[in-house]
């Protein structure tokens, strides 16, 4: 099936997460083969999640990790 | 943290039978887990934290109703959840708004960005600073229903099932506000993306 743009757009979080069945993926492969519009797309999304996923980008405040233990020190002692 | 779930159950045994301090051990690994949670929730750095020590103590103060049917991770980040859920209600006493209606009414419109200037986000692109700033801006202006869920998926890399368990909504909403999510910081970011610099390629795992 010759898929269109908005078609792919709709699944491009599933193909991300590589849960469209063999045949979608299939025919989403060959539709962003030609389509530079999709690619981009596909692409800025990805790097979005690698972003995400960076620790540097959500980063924890200075010292949570050794407040978080001191608290929980006092709990388990009393 | 799959390698480590054999261990887990063991801790938690010992931790029950009353080597108490083996606790700090159980916990450590999901710290930021928990932190990031509360964070998706309550906005706030000061209420995260707090929320997050609250939530670590009553993770352990209710171990024993830990039941090994679940990931102790997920367990611990449905405490995260209904401590943070706590705190936003306690916060929104006087504001009477409802983010999830305003959301509720708002169909369509999560078609992505059309980018046809570039194809890919240079490298130098993803180690600036104010790429960070922007993502995580665009991620504390997402409706709540959807942030929460980006929260888990993206950034704590919980599944869809153990999402979907966490804040008790189907699997099927969670794909949906995952997908609506993802398109909306993408729209988002398409102008902190776009360069000049020449194309790199970045990304890995399909053949252009």
């Amino acid at each position: 099936m010759k898929l269109d743009c908005k078609h792919v757009w709709e699944h491009i979080s599933e193909y991300i997460d590589n849960t469209v069945d063999a045949k979608l993926r299939e025919d989403i492969e060959r539709h962003l083969e030609h389509c530079e519009i999709c690619s981009a797309i596909l692409d800025s999304t990805r790097n979005i999640l690698i972003l995400t996923a960076d620790d540097r980008t959500f980063e924890l405040p200075v010292g949570y990790s050794k407040r978080l233990h001191e608290r929980l020190k006092e709990e388990i002692e009393n | 943290m799959r390698t480590t779930e054999t261990n887990e159950a063991g801790l938690i045994a010992r931790i029950l039978a009353g080597e108490k301090e083996l606790f700090h051990e159980l916990i450590r690994p999901y710290e930021r887990m928990v932190y990031l949670t509360l964070f998706s929730i309550v906005k706030n750095e000061t209420e995260a934290e707090d929320g997050a020590q609250e939530t670590v103590i009553s993770a352990y103060r209710h171990l024993a109703s830990f039941r090994g049917d679940a990931k102790f991770s997920t367990w611990l980040v449905t405490i995260a959840i209904n401590e943070g859920r706590k705190r936003l209600r306690k916060a929104k006493t006087a504001a009477e708004e409802s983010i999830e209606e305003k959301v509720g009414e708002h169909e369509g419109g999560y078609s992505p960005a059309p980018l046809t200037d570039w194809r890919e986000i240079p490298l130098e692109a993803l180690e600036r600073k104010e790429l960070r700033e922007a993502l995580r801006a665009a991620v504390a202006e997402l409706p709540d229903i959807y942030r929460q869920v980006f929260a888990l998926r993206d950034l704590e890399e919980l599944n869809v099932e153990e999402t979907a368990q966490a804040l008790g909504i189907n699997t099927g909403a969670v794909k949906v506000r995952l997908h609506r999510a993802r398109m909306m910081l993408q729209k988002r970011l398409v102008p902190y993306l776009k360069t000049t610099a020449p194309a790199r390629k970045l990304f890995f795992g399909r053949a252009l």
